[in-house]
């Protein structure tokens, strides 16, 4: 058998106004778990495509098991050895898992033939599924399982898991772990694409760091440490994080959900169950819990994008304001970032300038009689640009020209910039690197110094550890009480993600 | 062997030259075709073009005639592209610029024998009245049922049609008129003042430079305007600024009843002078056509007008000195509109060509 399952030589990829991979040079030794580690827009993703035969490269060379390999479809990948697990999941929601799983192969099976082998494949790898299930009803972890079982149908050599953590309990993320050590004891390989330095450290072998779409570096993993593998990742050190010092016994409650109830009758929505919660003023509080679990839900009552029509009720400084809308809430002082900043909370197909009018409110003169105040709007836009830091040509750019990083950054940027007295944000850094997101962090902590109430929804458990003052769990549209920052675990934090409410 | 193949590659973003440059390549691929045409018919294709692009507009008249056509299509294609720009698919404009004739026409009739300088702004202001009450209907089902607007405004157009046909067969028939299907005429008050002695180009014109402006203003000035452009985009977007949508589908209907309520106004006060059946050579659906020609946008729709007019006049000539079905007028606007939305796709995509041994080189 050869020593390398894969060599990657000189493989170059360019998309309009982008080079995504210039020059990646690595190999990936048998039976081993390769680490590909990155920020956003390293190129990380670009390569597997390529891998995968979802892009065509436009120059270089792959060897793949001893044999050139150029995959013109992911079919032709699958066939040749190569197996991937998306970040998300491509099952269909309203089909049972065996259903999904005989959709998904490329040959015809009969279903009695699929059972013996999916029983013999979960059994082996401690993937417990269950095939009549419908996949709607399962988890993220479950879904996850559904498609590692439907890769191992095909017998890969190389199995590619991108980013497979990151919508994972940290339970879940332990058993996905056990069944990865299992699969490199079968003699398999897998690519692990991954921007969390510690799990790098945990269960790889060698570890390729790309920057820019280049590759700075393969090393042993073994050999580094997280502080060494961000140094590589980022191409400079990182400032740490400067936490306020909130306590909220002197504060006065800013903002108050009580008993929230919302039934959809929809099973592609998440129906929100007595949700109760209480923030003070300059206190951070993070909403925790793995996707899917009502916080885009939540998040369209916050703002008024959706009012309630019962007895529930949410109140701004005492006052009752479920049935105002997002415009009328903001001329209360409150601000909104919701999770999607192509789209939702900015239009990128727009200049940074008409953005800055999405969120307009009464006190910010941007337009008199239903005439728009360009010369307003323009000062505000780089007032924006000026304190947060984005890198744009100007604010004539098109949004959608940013990076996600900056985006985010200039999004935020205008809502923290109306001194707002409660911030709702979902998903704060979510898809971005990291240098923005410690910009990002830093300014919601700056902000919440200064007096304003900060709800935070988001899937990063570190990142509302590192900002939060109190943390509670969402779980299928129930709210956990509120933790305090000081007396918290992971392992709690875990279990209540997983729903052990108690 | 051919070794050289075409690719569509995303642009990234949409190309501002292309957005332009498209309706341009429509009309050149638009002659080309037609000249074929007009070939297989037996025609040279330089006698063809001449007699249905040129000669129509070689004289006074002629060009008098131009206005007069595009004066409709702009006005109503100004008031669809504010309907457009909003995603609502209004295809009633016809029915709307039928409602605003039966209500102004309606006026002109009742005070046929009364002459007053309040008259005409009476006539017209009742017009925009019928209009909008016209495209009201659609707006409030899909507001409060969510019905597809295609289809409810496309049906009232015939409904339109049928109410008018009531009318000038039955109570309004001029009694003085020999029985024909056809109302009195309007005293010289009731009409709208031509811009020329001799000429049929009349104070509509006027009306719809003034909408032009108007139009372009509230585009680019305006909060109303930039509602338009952020509810085309994104509605979710629409919905975190908190705009009232309901409110945008209603005013949008409502500017463009009006505009073809003016529209039909126009025709029947106008070059007409009475009301009768075919008040309208289909302006109202062919206007839509001038509006994506003009790209929604006010000084596009100026020159959209324009060429769709041509059209209708060329289709004349092409009647009277080549013996062809005046049809082929509106063949000529399918044309156009079907270059349109291909060439359309060179705004977000590009070709390249790529040499097939290059590709199978790696």
């Amino acid at each position: 058998m050869k020593d390398n399952i894969v060599s990657i030589k000189d493989i170059s990829k360019s998309f309009p106004g982008i080079l995504a991979n210039n020059k990646v040079t690595f190999d990936i030794k048998n039976n081993t778990v390769h680490a590909l580690l990155g920020e956003n827009g390293a190129g990380k993703s670009t390569l597997v495509k390529i891998l995968y035969g979802i892009l065509e490269y436009d120059y270089g060379k792959i060897i793949f098991d001893g044999e050139k390999f150029s995959p013109k479809s992911p079919s032709m990948a699958r066939k040749l050895g190569i197996g991937m697990v998306f970040q998300h999941f491509s099952l269909f929601d309203s089909l049972t898992v065996g259903e999904n799983l005989i959709l998904g192969l490329d040959e015809k099976i009969s279903f009695n033939k699929l059972k013996n082998k999916v029983e013999e494949l979960s059994s082996k790898y401690e993937l417990p599924i269950d095939l009549e299930a419908p996949i709607t009803n399962l988890s993220a972890g479950e879904k996850q399982r559904v498609e590692i079982i439907r890769i191992l149908l095909q017998d890969p050599k190389l199995l590619i898991m991108d980013e497979p953590t990151s919508v994972l309990t940290p339970q879940e993320v332990e058993k996905l772990f056990i069944t990865l050590n299992k699969l490199i004891n079968e003699g398999r390989t897998i690519l692990y694409i991954t921007h969390k330095l510690e799990e790098v450290i945990k269960i790889c072998n060698e570890v390729t760091i790309m920057r820019n779409g280049k590759v700075v570096e393969t090393c042993n993993a073994k050999d580094e440490s997280e502080k060494t593998l961000a140094t590589k990742m980022l191409g400079k050190k990182l400032p740490e994080i400067q936490k306020s010092n909130f306590s909220e016994f002197n504060e006065t409650t800013s903002f108050r959900v009580i008993n929230l109830v919302k039934k959809y009758n929809d099973p592609f929505l998440v129906d929100l169950d007595h949700i109760s919660l209480e923030v003070k003023e300059g206190e951070i509080f993070g909403i925790a819990g793995v996707a899917g679990n009502g916080q885009s839900e939540l998040m369209s009552f916050l703002t008024g994008e959706d009012v309630i029509k019962n007895s529930s009720h949410i109140e701004y400084f005492g006052k009752n304001i479920s049935n105002l809308g997002p415009k009328d809430r903001r001329n209360l002082s409150i601000a909104f970032v919701p999770e999607d900043r192509l789209g939702h909370s900015a239009i990128p197909q727009l200049s940074l300038l008409d953005n800055v009018l999405l969120s307009q409110y009464a006190g910010n003169n941007y337009s008199k009689w239903g005439i728009i105040n360009k010369s307003q709007i323009a000062k505000k836009t780089n007032d924006i640009i000026k304190n947060f830091n984005v890198m744009t040509p100007s604010s004539e750019n098109y949004a959608g020209s940013l990076s996600g990083g900056n985006l985010q950054k200039f999004v935020i940027g205008r809502e923290i910039l109306t001194n707002p007295k409660i911030l709702i944000i979902s998903h704060p850094t979510w898809g971005i690197d990291a240098g923005a997101e410690l910009a990002i962090r830093q300014s919601l902590i700056n902000l919440s110094k200064k007096g304003t109430s900060i709800i935070v929804i988001s899937q990063d458990i570190e990142e509302l550890l590192e900002i939060s003052n109190r943390i509670a769990v969402i779980y299928k549209g129930k709210l956990s009480d509120p933790m305090h920052i000081n007396n918290i675990s992971i392992e709690k934090l875990g279990l209540l993600m997983g729903g052990k409410f108690d | 062997m051919i070794n050289i193949y075409p690719k569509i590659i995303s642009r990234g973003h949409p190309s501002l030259l292309m957005t332009y440059l498209a309706p341009i390549i429509a009309i050149v691929l638009t002659l080309i075709t037609g000249s074929i045409i007009f070939s297989f018919m037996g025609f040279t294709p330089f006698f063809a073009l001449h007699t249905f692009f040129i000669s129509p507009i070689s004289t006074y008249y002629g060009v008098s005639e131009l206005f007069l056509k595009a004066t409709p299509l702009a006005l109503i294609a100004i008031g669809l592209s504010f309907c457009f720009k909003n995603n609502i698919y209004n295809i009633g404009a016809e029915g709307q610029l039928t409602m605003g004739a039966i209500f102004g026409g309606g006026v002109g009739i009742f005070f046929y024998n009364v002459e007053g300088f309040w008259l005409l702004p009476l006539i017209i202001i009742c017009g925009a009245i019928g209009g909008i009450i016209w495209a009201m209907i659609p707006a409030i089902l899909k507001v409060r049922f969510n019905t597809n607007e295609i289809l409810t405004s496309l049906m009232l157009v015939y409904v339109a049609a049928l109410i008018l046909d009531y009318l000038v067969v039955g109570p309004w028939r001029d009694p003085d008129g020999l029985s024909f299907p056809k109302t009195r005429p309007f005293n010289d008050s009731a009409r709208m003042p031509l811009l020329f002695e001799g000429l049929r180009v009349h104070f509509g014109l006027i009306l719809t430079i003034i909408s032009v402006f108007i139009a372009w203003f509230i585009y680019s000035k305006t909060m109303l305007g930039y509602q338009l452009k952020v509810a085309g985009l994104s509605p979710k977007a629409s919905r975190f600024a908190g705009f009232n949508q309901n409110k945008l589908v209603y005013i949008t209907f409502g500017i463009c009843g009006a505009l073809s309520g003016i529209a039909g106004v126009g025709e029947v006060t106008g070059p007409i002078g009475l009301i009768y059946r075919d008040i309208s050579p289909n302006y109202g659906f062919t206007a839509i056509i001038v509006a994506f020609l003009g790209r929604l946008h006010p000084v596009g729709i100026i020159f959209a007008s324009i060429v769709i007019a041509l059209t209708y006049l060329g289709a004349e000539d092409a009647q009277l000195f080549m013996q062809v079905p005046q049809a082929v007028g509106f063949v000529f606007q399918g044309l156009v509109l079907f270059y349109l939305l291909g060439a359309d796709l060179l705004i977000n995509y590009r070709i390249s060509f790529y040499k097939r041994s290059l590709i199978n080189e790696h």
